[in-house]
């Protein structure tokens, strides 16, 4: 665990030269797609604001100059499957931003949706020293929670103090300071697989890059896609991309559960490719400009012609009604959305006060899924599209980019995490110098 | 018959749209702004001045750029709107005008980037007859020498030679004899050619004696004598010489003193003037008391 944590560290002081040198590049390998935007800051981040976010909700700072996307190959529900084609696919990537940000990037934060998220809910709690709250004691308390057994080969990839309490009073953002005796934290722990992300930092180390943040994608969308009062009062963002469904709880403007469905937009392709035995590429086609769920009276009439370059006129000539396949995507889509209730059910989304659903990801422009959704996730359900970047084109604006955005919003401001804080003085080891050090300063 | 050959489609796609990594690499060593700067600026600059350096170390390649050089330069200088075709000479008399022709002798036509107008004014300048001289080259091709010349105010007779000078004292021109100028008054003795303008201060006091006036002389190259015809002469003090001289044309005024047969007046010591008779001056005088006595007897 310290050595993940070594790694996480590594990435933010990276992140920092990123920030130094003023761009700093957004990679976001999906199953479909792979996004690159190049993002360019302007001069160090100030803090405007008098009370909670600033102006245009702190995103002034930074400005799109480059984007491109590609389609994405070898990668699999998410993860790596093929490296040297999803090596090329991101070198197609980043070369094309690059170019139209006619700026070289060395730095990348990079998002990705599978790798088996798995969140946990962490409590730690100490008795204070002397009764004011320290930055010592903060990072004591975090060493404090006892970390559940997440498994061999996983990893840590968010770890974020989600709520500190003090004595009876809960909710504190930052108990710095303040006076009691009992200080607790809960805590929300993201864990992964670690060959999926041991993977994809290699395929990005043999694209010349350095990591400067590593992100979920199912985080990254409901940070661009929830408006600030769903954050607040609670809401889940499900992400339907290609391979998975991402799926994230959010409250009091922190995430408090995540998850990833390993079913996707490519699952009711492959479905239409077999129902109606066409190449995956032509389903694909077939599925956005003729996808829906909801059937009507007049979608019986409406033939979409299949094609098909077999030679056999019958063959190629093949038509189908809309209203089948409207028949052959709905079952795929209801399932996904179900196997999304069993996770919200299982995290007690119903126990929220708000129970804002957003939908998001290229899977939610399938016409009329608000609908389907509303039906059987209930009835607050909306679709969502990523907060408005400056520079962004308006090519990546839909849906299908709300990830990518979120990314680039997460490498502007990012959440304090674990390794954000100080190392607990006891953790050092012992004749260490900094140990002396530490001791030095909080005793003097 | 058809042809069995499938038709081939115009434009094949390219299956792989990914640059290769050396593409890739080479793209992002482009977009590092100092390479770009270098390759952009630099390599430019570079192969100009190697090619340069290259063409250059040829000894006659650079001759030839010399000799170019020169020609273009002279073909420039030689255009007609530069060429000064005469000399125009403003403000001298004739004599004067032939000397300063004399002095600066360029054959027209003449480029103007050729000329040396500083020396040619300094040529003029240092003429004795000039006092002053501009020279500048007026539009039309004129090289115009204006030139303010010196107004002789005295004959000097030297030791050698007899010469004009002006108010200051500086030479003007030489003159054969003083009859060519009988207008001018004369002064002689050493050093008489340094106190020129305490010697016309001197004449313009002895202004009522004028036409007696023969010239002045310095003597001991210190003070004055004013010389006048019959042989008389006024010696004056090295100080105040005018104060002195009005006190001898007062008494002139007077007693009618220097038509008497004086030979000297001598105001050297202004507490005693002095008057030196002719030689025979006293025996007319006795003469002259002797007879009166008689006539008185009588």
């Amino acid at each position: 665990m310290t050595d993940l944590y070594a790694t996480q560290r590594a990435m933010r002081n990276m992140r920092k030269a990123a920030m130094q040198r003023g761009v700093i590049a957004i990679l976001d390998v999906g199953t479909s797609k792979t996004a690159c935007l190049v993002l360019r800051f302007d001069g160090p981040e100030k803090f405007t604001g008098e009370d909670g976010v600033g102006s245009l909700a702190g995103q002034s700072s930074f400005r799109v100059i480059g984007a491109a996307t590609t389609r994405s190959r070898g990668v699999r529900f998410g993860e790596i499957d093929a490296m040297n084609e999803t090596e090329r696919a991101i070198r197609t990537a980043v070369q094309a931003a690059q170019k139209m940000a006619n700026q070289r990037v060395d730095h990348v934060i990079v998002g990705f949706s599978g790798a088996r998220i798995r969140s946990y809910g962490l409590a730690g709690s100490i008795d204070l020293q002397d009764s004011v709250v320290r930055e010592q004691d903060v990072a004591r308390v975090l060493a404090a929670c006892d970390v559940p057994d997440y498994g061999d080969g996983r990893g840590v990839l968010h770890a974020q103090p989600v709520n500190f309490a003090l004595d009876h009073r809960s909710g504190l953002s930052d108990p710095r300071g303040q006076i009691g005796n009992r200080l607790s934290v809960d805590m929300h722990l993201l864990t992964v697989e670690d060959s999926a992300i041991h993977n994809l930092l290699r395929c990005i180390k043999r694209c010349d890059l350095e990591v400067a943040g590593l992100a979920s994608s199912a985080y990254t969308a409901g940070v661009s896609t929830l408006v600030e009062d769903e954050q607040e009062l609670g809401a889940a963002c499900i992400d339907l991309g290609g391979g998975t469904t991402g799926l994230s709880i959010f409250m009091k403007k922190h995430m408090i559960y995540a998850d990833s469905v390993r079913l996707g937009g490519e699952h009711v392709t492959a479905d239409i490719s077999k129902g109606l035995q066409v190449p995956m590429a032509v389903a694909e086609r077939i599925k956005t400009f003729h996808g829906g769920v909801f059937a009507t009276g007049v979608d019986d009439r409406d033939m979409i012609e299949i094609g098909g370059d077999t030679g056999d006129w019958e063959h190629d000539r093949r038509t189908v009604s809309r209203a089948e396949l409207i028949g052959i995507m709905r079952p795929r889509v209801e399932e996904i959305l179900e196997e999304v209730r069993l996770r919200l059910d299982a995290a007690g989304f119903e126990h929220l006060p708000c129970q804002q659903i957003v939908l998001t990801g290229g899977g939610s422009q399938i016409p009329g899924l608000d609908g389907l959704a509303s039906r059987i996730l209930g009835n607050s359900v909306r679709l969502g599209r990523p907060l408005r970047v400056q520079g962004l084109p308006q090519a990546a604006t839909g849906a299908a980019f709300s990830a990518a955005v979120g990314l680039s919003l997460f490498a502007a401001h990012p959440q304090d995490e674990w390794w954000d804080f100080e190392i607990p003085a006891e953790r050092y080891p012992a004749r260490s110098l900094k140990r002396a050090v530490k001791w030095f300063k909080d005793n003097w | 018959m058809r042809p069995l050959r499938a038709k081939r489609p115009a434009r094949r796609l390219r299956r792989d749209p990914a640059p290769s990594r050396l593409s890739y690499r080479l793209h992002r060593l482009w977009l590092t702004p100092l390479i770009r700067r270098m390759l952009r600026i630099g390599l430019p600059i570079l192969l100009v001045g190697v090619s340069a350096g290259y063409y250059l170390s040829d000894e006659t390649r650079r001759e030839a750029i010399q000799a170019w050089l020169v020609e273009q330069r002279q073909a420039f200088e030689a255009r007609p709107e530069f060429m000064v075709k005469l000399m125009a000479i403003d403000g001298a008399s004739t004599e004067l005008a032939t000397d300063i022709r004399e002095v600066v002798p360029l054959d027209f036509p003449l480029s103007s980037f050729d000329m040396d107008l500083e020396a040619i004014q300094k040529t003029v300048s240092a003429l004795d007859a000039v006092a002053s001289a501009t020279v500048r080259i007026r539009s039309g091709g004129v090289l115009q020498v204006s030139v303010v010349e010196r107004i002789p105010a005295v004959v000097w007779r030297g030791r050698e030679d007899i010469e004009l000078l002006d108010e200051t004292g500086h030479r003007v021109a030489s003159v054969i004899a003083r009859a060519i100028r009988p207008d001018l008054p004369l002064i002689t003795g050493d050093g008489a050619e340094t106190a020129v303008p305490e010697a016309l201060n001197i004449l313009a006091a002895a202004k009522p004696i004028n036409n007696r006036i023969r010239g002045l002389v310095r003597m001991g190259e210190r003070r004055w004598d004013l010389v006048l015809d019959r042989n008389q002469r006024i010696l004056l003090p090295e100080e105040n010489p005018v104060a002195a001289l009005e006190r001898v044309l007062t008494l002139d005024k007077t007693q009618d003193m220097l038509s008497r047969d004086l030979v000297v007046v001598d105001m050297r010591n202004q507490m005693r003037p002095t008057l030196r008779l002719a030689k025979t001056a006293m025996q007319d005088l006795r003469e002259i008391r002797t007879r009166e006595e008689r006539i008185d007897n009588q």
